[in-house]
């Protein structure tokens, strides 16, 4: 089995296969992280560039650190300090970096689709870093490898996504994920942020969380952007909190061996409480560990060997 | 010189006519309709039309021709080319200019520049509000004096009730109809396509369908009110259809329209961000395709119109979102409106009566019909010419088209205008 994209744009451009091809290479890389020197040259002489257009923690440290520990170099582009600031369109910042000959493009933006335009003008490989409300391809790849580790497999999963679904590309490339694998998905949320026609991406819809926790296998919280409350999306956090928030009662209702998950970043105390969120069932942390993994496995299939 | 059109088949739906009949045009009328071979040749030009439709001239009532202040997208010139090239010997230019026509001096503008470019007819539409700002009623005694034909902010809605309710009567003193943009702004948000399942899958915020339908209710709601002559533009939805069947058969004069993307194109056309298919009304979906279709066979629709709305690589050539909303039409909605008639879904009268005849109408100008003593505007049509529309040949400045590729059959192969041909093949 060969990984025969150009780019890494979404989840749903994948198939199983290839999302096992990435998960079983990720899971062999982890191994490099733990060393006392975390190096191989694998990428040796590649070029990897990220390009921020919103800000980010995890993700964009987690891509450079993948590269380095391939050896590959890195560059990244401070969105906030570069000639986007003047005025400059996406397409002339990305074919004037192009002309640098980077090998790889790793872009987050706040346009859903901005990577598809890229990606149809770029020669080199592009990778969505985020795009909008639309897809986060790489996370939602490393929840699926934190979820093979935790249980050792990926399907026949009740697996629950509760929180601003309507705004959540980390949630739509997870119902394609977790499908894709085999598994339920149940989503839930207020019916304002849960948008029409979710069904029709294979998912059960609901405005219960005890209904999407009762006997989960995993539950992954989603959160909550504290603008919603002014643009009539919810009514108060205390309310919000008490209706939406995931607390120690509620992991009564699920599997004894359910385990947490959250993209990060959290908001203490309102999307989950603290106990939860550093509990025993958490696997919070464990999930950024993989991040890493599974961005060294997707830039080794864009541009390790004779790619990019 | 006179001209005699002989040997076409004569499509009139102004007095409801599909016959074999000869025509003979002089001084820009028509001046004599006969059985074929009555009218004598001598002295004449002939233009032979065997196995050509003869209709009355298209009238395309809603166009954006961008001048003045947008010439690089489209002038007056360009436009009127690209509607003769259509098969169209009048369009109605919306007032969405830089400056917005909300004065005579615009409207006299762009009349001489239509009558210089000697292409098409333009009727100009002029603004509902001053700036179409929404705020202040335009003058719509000197913009009727200077030339409109119509008022309307298109391009936006007007958001105020109350100033939707003095329009209409104030227009109603100077005998102009509203054309009305249906949008309810908070309900469209930020939406950039229809809300539906496609929307979902690409991470588009979507427009409802009833941010129009609800501005449909409520703009028939107050021409019942004010007695005005209401036009509603580009309608998009099943739920809009239905609401202006029911204002008909209660017998509000009202008329609608929709452009041909809204039977020819779902949703399923923004797949891929493609930004040739953004454009407010959005593309909706298949159900609402077959009510628009139904409408306009059984005349609940009342025109077609392309609602020609060209933009650059500028506007286009960037990330979904951040793209201008619109397409260009006049050099396809003649041959997107035929696919109807050649699938049986729409009779050839039918097609061009919502074409010509009924926007000739509704906006009260000459033109609409091949009687005798009625201003020479004439389309031929080769019903069965089959051809791939190639948008790199469009005489339109833009080339923001979501039809380039597409094979169509039927196609206008002359234009005459007051007598005069305009555009031949």
């Amino acid at each position: 089995m060969e990984f025969r994209h150009k780019d890494l744009l979404g989840i749903a451009d994948l198939e199983p296969e290839e999302i096992r091809l990435i998960l079983d290479t990720a899971a062999s890389f982890k191994e490099i992280s733990a060393r006392p020197i975390k190096k191989v040259p694998t990428l040796r002489g590649k070029m990897m560039m990220t390009v921020f257009y919103e800000p980010s923690t995890r993700t964009r440290t987690s891509f450079e650190i993948a590269a380095k520990r391939l050896s590959a170099d890195t560059q990244s582009l401070t969105v906030a300090a570069s000639s986007v600031t003047k005025g400059e369109t996406l397409a002339d910042t990305a074919h004037n970096l192009e002309a640098m000959k980077p090998d790889v493009l790793v872009i987050r933006h706040p346009a859903s689709g901005a990577p598809h335009f890229l990606a149809q003008r770029l020669k080199c490989g592009v990778i969505n870093a985020g795009d909008g409300l639309h897809e986060h391809p790489t996370q939602a790849l490393l929840d699926l490898l934190t979820v093979q580790e935790a249980k050792g497999r990926l399907d026949g999963l009740k697996v629950a996504i509760i929180g601003d679904i309507a705004h959540s590309r980390v949630a739509r490339s997870n119902i394609y994920g977790f499908t894709k694998m085999g598994s339920q998905v149940t989503v839930a949320g207020p019916a304002t942020l849960l948008p029409p026609y979710l069904e029709t991406l294979g998912a059960t819809v609901t405005t219960s969380l005890v209904e999407a926790v009762s006997g989960a296998d995993v539950i992954i919280m989603l959160r909550l952007q504290l603008e919603r409350m002014g643009q009539g999306f919810i009514s108060t956090l205390r309310e919000y909190r008490n209706y939406f928030g995931l607390a120690p009662r509620h992991l009564q209702l699920a599997k004894d061996d359910v385990i947490i998950m959250h993209p990060g970043p959290l908001n203490r105390g309102v999307e989950i409480s603290p106990e939860v969120a550093d509990g025993p069932h958490s696997l919070i942390l464990e999930q950024v560990t993989n991040g890493v993994a599974v961005r060294m496995a997707v830039l080794y299939f864009l541009i390790g060997g004779e790619k990019g | 010189m006179s001209l005699l059109i002989k040997g076409g088949l004569v499509v009139d739906p102004s007095r409801h006519l599909e016959e074999p009949l000869d025509l003979l045009v002089d001084k820009g009328k028509i001046v004599a309709v006969e059985p074929p071979g009555q009218i004598p040749e001598n002295g004449r030009r002939i233009i032979s039309a065997p196995g050509l439709v003869v209709a009355p001239g298209l009238v395309d009532m809603h166009v954006h021709l961008r001048e003045p202040g947008e010439e690089y997208k489209e002038t007056i010139a360009t436009g009127t080319r690209a509607a003769v090239q259509g098969g169209f010997t009048a369009v109605a230019a919306m007032p969405n200019t830089r400056p917005v026509n909300d004065t005579a001096a615009v409207t006299r503008l762009m009349l001489g520049q239509a009558r210089d470019a000697g292409n098409a007819r333009v009727y100009p539409v002029g603004a509902v509000s001053v700036g179409s700002k929404g705020q202040g009623l335009s003058e719509y005694g000197d913009l009727k004096a200077a030339g409109v034909v119509a008022l309307t902010d298109d391009g936006l809605p007007v958001n105020s009730s109350m100033l939707v309710r003095r329009a209409m009567e104030y227009a109603r003193t100077f005998d102009l109809p509203i054309i009305s943009h249906c949008e309810d702004l908070e309900l469209r948000a930020d939406g950039v396509m229809n809300e539906g399942r496609i929307s979902l899958q690409l991470g588009l915020k979507g427009i409802p369908a009833a941010a129009e339908e609800v501005m449909v209710y409520r703009d028939l709601t107050l021409a019942r009110l004010t007695g005005a002559r209401l036009h509603i533009a580009h309608v998009s939805t099943g739920g809009s259809v239905a609401i202006i069947r029911l204002a008909k058969a209660m017998g509000l004069p009202v008329t609608a329209e929709s452009a041909p993307h809204y039977f020819s194109l779902t949703e399923a056309a923004v797949l891929g961000y493609d930004t040739n298919a953004k454009v407010n009304p959005p593309l909706r979906t298949d159900m609402d395709v077959a009510s628009i279709k139904e409408a306009l066979r059984d005349g609940t629709l009342d025109a077609i119109a392309s609602d020609h709305a060209p933009h650059s690589s500028l506007e286009k050539e960037v990330e979904f979102t951040a793209a201008a909303f619109g397409l260009i039409g006049l050099e396809t909605s003649l041959g997107l409106t035929l696919k109807l008639v050649h699938t049986g879904e729409l009779s050839l009268l039918q097609a061009i009566d919502r074409l010509s005849t009924g926007p000739a109408q509704i906006l009260g100008v000459a033109g609409g019909t091949l009687a005798v003593g009625a201003v020479a505007d004439i389309t031929l049509i080769d019903l069965n010419r089959e051809w791939t529309v190639d948008a790199s040949t469009f005489a339109s400045k833009s080339r923001n088209c979501p039809f380039h590729g597409w094979t169509l059959k039927g196609k206008a192969v002359m234009t005459i205008v007051g007598g005069k041909v305009v555009w031949e093949e």
